[in-house]
Formats: structure tokens, sequence, C-alpha cells
């Protein structure tokens, strides 16, 4: 009996200690969120269109919105985030130590990350790829015209490996020019080093920015690789990665349906059942996972649809005026589709 | 045979050996290789000042609010005009940066009164600057007490979170170095091992590892939900930095100073302390300020680093602001202005430190 005990104890407290610690860490974000009374958000220091300060000391951008929305989802106020600039570094340490709730930073979802950094990706925010910005008085219209081209990369990239791919499955010959940083390459296709540049098409478009005349350089409609940008949340908290996984869903359910910031209001006495569903008029499908029932509302009247936060940061409504392309919706020949509420 | 008894009147030297010509003639002109050097010299200098002055003040934008304002065939200044209270307060909530204003107020008050000679009770400011200024600054820049809002330290920036951070670091590395320093020189084992073994650690890493290491390493140590501010982690981190080099600085300050005098002072019959704070610090001081203001300028000029743990000193703010999609593009001018308020500041330090050192020669000087 007395021999038994022995044993047990160091047992039972080791068992405690997984499962207080199991426990506390499954309940832990969102408590933690609530009690603090706000979302701390990983974002990008300087990341035109995703996240970038703007001169009134607010951070704008794509990747901001998705962590607007969780906190209107979570808090009712979408004001209430906290954003934490992270390099490309520390980003992982910084959600892994809980520094922050979300990582919403331009990163791409691999299978490395998803499975050996201890986070998960909760979505794709933003399908993003490889493409090429030429001078427009080249009068170029497709990537396949590129043959024998001067191309300016960045070195150390995947974007190098990408190309070499392209230009070989295609038959066509290309010279690299290489540069360390995105300022230097833009700077070197500006001065004539190079007749196309060539790197993620988020990037390229801000680099066309960047240019004394932004008109004199389009950016081609080719992608050819896939660097699908997403937010990502510790692993090990369910409830905390569904409410992320959720918040971006209902952005582009509410483009789907056609809930705009705007008409919300009109629509929450709307007939349609989907609709009912995703405001939170007909049944309650944010208790399972905490949140109020009218938590999508709260997101679409704060923050936006999909489209809207599309729209303003990057597309149409922006200085970049990125073509929605593979952004689009599934119904209009885009990749979006989320899964419906119900 | 005439005897002049009176003295010849001073005459002006001839016309050719003063003047600005002959001070020409003397340095620049003086043979005909360095007048050919001299015009090559000239002429280099207007291939790179005049298209500088042009694009600089001539063909620059200064009014407007707008990229649409800026021409762009100068510097277009408008955008550092339009981002001005960024650069200088970070994101400081805008309703209360009369807070940040009024503690530098009051340190440059404070500094200025330590500065002039002919102002009394130094003594009294020293210690009030030293021990009050910092609690004070302290309480005024983060609020959260005294009716003041708390103003978290992600909110800190710019400018004025260039100044804190080097203002901390060395109002903390000075202190920490003496000891150090005079630790190293001690004949006790223990203490004397603890500071070489210090300062030959945060000597031998760089200053990029030490922030990194804060910012990546630590939090993984630390239990879940536990974290330090980020700014604390840089105070730290570069506090315990600078506190080793300032310690080299002043072992040699203190090396100059002759045996003979602290064993005379010792045959006096003083203490330790005595001996070192009458006799061999405050001479062996004097003697480091140029080391202790270069350390000072580098310490000044390093905070930039604290960029990689997310904190946006100036440098840092200026990078994140020209990333704004509606400033794409002002690069240069972002960082002109950066570089010229860290030269401004710089320059301060280092003529403030020669003005010192003619203020306190008493011979040592060659």
């Amino acid at each position: 009996m007395n021999h038994n005990n022995k044993h047990r104890w160091p047992l039972a407290v080791a068992l405690t200690t997984t499962l207080g610690a199991g426990g506390s860490a499954a309940a832990a974000t969102l408590d933690d969120v609530r009690g603090q009374d706000r979302v701390r958000c990983g974002v990008n220091a300087a990341q035109p269109g995703f996240s970038a300060l703007d001169a009134s000391d607010t951070y704008r951008g794509l990747d901001t919105d998705v962590c607007r929305a969780v906190a209107a989802a979570v808090l009712g106020d979408a004001a209430k985030v906290h954003f934490v600039p992270l390099d490309s570094v520390e980003r992982f340490t910084a959600l892994q130590s809980g520094e922050v709730d979300v990582l919403s930073r331009t990163t791409t979802w691999t299978s490395t990350r998803d499975t050996t950094l201890g986070v998960n990706f909760t979505g794709i925010s933003y399908y993003d790829g490889q493409a090429f910005l030429v001078a427009s008085d080249l009068g170029v219209q497709s990537a396949l015209e590129l043959d024998g081209a001067a191309v300016c990369t960045q070195s150390g990239t995947t974007s190098e490996l990408n190309l070499a791919d392209y230009f070989r499955a295609n038959g066509m010959t290309y010279e690299a020019v290489v540069f360390d940083s995105p300022e230097q390459s833009i700077n070197g296709f500006e001065a004539g080093r190079c007749d196309v540049l060539s790197s993620d098409a988020s990037q390229l478009h801000a680099q066309r920015m960047q240019l004394g005349d932004p008109d004199s350089a389009v950016v081609l409609p080719e992608i050819i690789s896939k660097e699908p940008l997403g937010p990502a949340v510790r692993q090990g908290d369910d409830q905390w990665f569904n409410i992320v996984k959720w918040s971006l869903f209902a952005m582009i359910n509410a483009e789907e349906m056609g809930i705009t910031s705007a008409n919300v209001d009109e629509r929450l006495d709307s007939d349609n059942p989907d609709i009912a569903r995703l405001l939170g008029r007909d049944g309650n499908y944010g208790e399972a996972m905490g949140l109020e029932a009218d938590w999508a509302y709260r997101i679409v009247k704060q923050v936006g649809n999909y489209g809207e936060v599309f729209e303003r940061n990057v597309g149409a409504g922006s200085d970049f005026g990125i073509e929605r392309g593979q952004n689009a919706l599934w119904t209009d020949g885009g990749l979006h589709y989320a899964p419906p509420v119900r | 045979m005439t005897i002049q008894h009176k003295m010849i009147e001073a005459r002006p030297a001839p016309k050719s050996t003063v003047g600005p010509l002959a001070w020409l003639r003397a340095n620049l002109f003086s043979g005909p290789v360095n007048t050919v050097f001299t015009l090559l010299g000239l002429y280099l200098l207007y291939l790179l000042l005049v298209p500088t002055i042009e694009w600089a003040f001539i063909d620059a934008d200064w009014i407007g609010t707008t990229r649409d304002d800026c021409s762009r065939e100068g510097a277009c200044w408008v955008f550092v005009k339009a981002r001005l209270g960024q650069f200088i307060y970070g994101l400081y909530p805008r309703d209360e940066i009369w807070r940040v204003n009024l503690t530098f107020g009051v340190f440059a008050v404070l500094i200025a009164w330590l500065m002039i000679p002919r102002l009394p009770f130094k003594r009294w400011v020293a210690a009030a600057t030293l021990l009050v200024f910092p609690i004070f600054a302290f309480f005024l820049l983060y609020g959260g007490s005294f009716g003041l809002p708390l103003v978290q330290t992600h909110r800190w920036g710019g400018l004025m979170l260039t100044l804190v951070l080097a203002v901390v670091g060395m109002v903390g590395a000075l202190p920490i170095g003496i000891v150090l320093a005079l630790g190293r020189r001690s004949q006790m084992p223990i203490v004397k091992s603890f500071c070489v073994v210090f300062i030959e650690f945060w000597r031998g890493v760089p200053l990029i590892t030490v922030l990194f290491m804060a910012s990546v390493m630590l939090p993984l140590f630390m239990p879940t939900g536990v974290s330090v501010d980020r700014l604390i982690r840089a105070f730290i981190g570069i506090t315990l930095f600078q506190s080793a080099y300032m310690a080299e600085v002043i072992r040699g300050g203190l090396q100059a100073i002759p045996r003979g005098q602290e064993e005379a002072a010792a045959a006096l019959g003083m203490s330790y302390w005595l001996r070192m704070g009458l006799i061999v610090l405050p001479q062996a001081l004097k003697m480091m300020i140029p080391g202790i203001v270069n350390t000072f300028i580098s310490l000044f000029k390093d905070t930039t680093l604290v960029m990689i743990i997310g904190l946006f000193d100036l440098l840092g703010i200026v990078q994140a602001a020209l990333s704004d999609s509606r400033w794409l593009g002002f690069s240069l001018e972002g960082y002109v202005f950066a570089a010229f308020m860290f030269w401004i500041f710089c320059f301060s330090m280092s003529r403030y430190s020669q003005y010192l050192e003619r203020k306190l020669h008493t011979g040592h000087k060659r």
C-alpha cells in the first residue's frame, strides 16, 4: 500500500500537470483575449497593402483587417487589436511563446511550417504567386513572349528557382540579373538593367508604385508559383483555431451572399436561410466557438466582407489596383471558397 | 652715424602674406602639383554639390500634404512634413504628446543647468537628474497613475524612443561600467574574475545577437503567458552590452593615473572608496572624456538595431512609413531626414565633449 502510494504520487503529479497544461492551453487564448480586452496580432512592419503604418498611426492592410475581423468577432470591436510588428525570423517564435495570439504576416502556408513549427494555418487570405513586371512600352501581353529577356530577381529566394523552372518548361531562354533586396531590384529595373522584374505578385505591385512613373510598367497576368498566404495560430488551442478560421470564412461567405458593411443591417431581416444563419438570426452558430450569435454580423459590419477588404487594401480602391484573379470567389472563377455556416 | 633711439613702429605685414589671397596661395596654390590637385578637388566638389543642392533645395517640393504635391523633379520634403509627428513621437497618442515634450523639456533644462558653469547647486541638480528624473520620466511617459492614461511601450517610437533608449543606456552603463572597471583592477580573485568574465562575454558578442537572443530565444525560456516587455528587454540588453565597453574605456583611464598617487592616499589613511572617489576617478574620468563620448555616440547610433526586435526607433519608423501605399518611392527623402537627425545629435555630443575637455584641461592634453 505504502509502496504503491510512493509510486503513484509522481505519476499523479505528472498527470495533473499534463492535464492542467492541456486544459489551460485549450481555453487560454480566448479567455486571455477577453480578459485583456485585446487581440494581439503579429504583422509585417512594412508590407504595402498588407500591413503598413499610415499617417494617422494606424496599421492598414489586408493582413491587419484579418486581425480586426477576429477582434470584432471575439470582442465586438474591430479596433481592439494590438499590432505587434515582427520580422520574418521571429514571427513563429512570437506566436509559440504567446507574445501574439494570431500571426497574420504574409506568411506562406507550406507543409514544413505547418507540421514542424507548432503552428496551425487557419486558411488562405491571399493567393499570392510569382509574377512578372515589364515596361509597358515593350508591348508584351503574356509571359510566354519573354523569350531571351533579361530578368531581375532577388538572390537566395525561391523566385530564382521558379524562374528557371518556368522558362525551361516553356522552352525559353533568359538572362538572370540578380540583386540582394527589393529596393535594389526595382532600381535596377528602372535603370534598364533588365526588361523584366520577377517576384511575388503582391510585392511587384508595391514595387511598381516606387517607380518614378508607375504607369510605365505593368504586371503580367501569369502566376508561375503557389504562395498561399494566411493567418496562423498556436497548436493546441482548437477553440481559438476555429475562431480565427471562421472569422476569415465569415468574410468570404458574406461576399458570396452579397452582404457588405453597408447593407448588412438590411440583410438581417433577409428570408434567405443561409444569410439568417450567418448573421445569427437563425440558430446560434457562434456558441460552440464561445462567441455570441452575432459574431459574423459584427465582422461584416465593422470590417466588411472579403471583397471589400481586398478592394480597399490592394484592389481597385487602393493605389495598387491588383486584379482579383485567383483571389476572386469560386463563383467568379477564383479560388476563394468557404464552407457554409450551418 | 646716427643711432635711432625710437623703436620702429610696427608695420602691417606685406599684402602678399596676409588676407584671403595669401592664404589661398599658401595653402591651395603653392606649387604646380598643388594647383592641379586644388582645381581637381574643386571640380569634383562641383560635380557632387550642384546636383545635391538642386535635389535637396532648388527642385525640392516643400508645400503640400499629399503625394500629388510632389513634382518628382527633386526631393519631396512633403513626405517628411506629413510624417514628422510620427517620426518624432512614434505611435504615441497625439493628445498625450505634451507628456513627451514635458519630459524632454525638463531633461534639457536639467542638462543645460549641469552644462552651464555659472549656475549654482550643481550637486543637487545632478542628484535630481540621476535619481528623481528617471522616476518622473517613467510616470510621465508610461502613465497609468496620477490620472494620466496608460501609454503602452509598443506605442513609443521615433526620435523619442531613440532618445529614451540612448539616455537609459548611457545613464545605466556609466555606473555599471565604473564598478566593472574597478572590479577588474581589484585584488580580490572572485570579484576580479567575475568582472573579467562579464566584460569579455559581453564584448565577445555583437549587439545584434544580444537583441536577437532577447527577442527570439528569451520568450521560449519563459513559462507560457509570462512575457517581459520588449522595451525592457532592449533596455537590459543595451545597458549590459554598453557597460562592458564602458568598463574598458574607464579601465584605460584608470591605468593612466600613476600608482604612487593611490599609494600616497593610502598612506594618508584614506579608505578604498575615498581614494577612488577623491583621488583617482576625478583625474581619470577627465582623461576618459573622448573615450566615453565615443562610446555614447556609438550607443546612440546602435539604438537603431532595436528595429530587429520590432521596436520603431527613428530609422525604424522612417522605414515603416516608406511602405505606406500613399507614399511609396520616397525612401531617399526618408533616409536623408533620418541621417540628418542622427548627425545633429551625434555632432552636438562631439562638440560638447570637446568643450568639456578644454574646460577641464589641466595639462594632460597633448
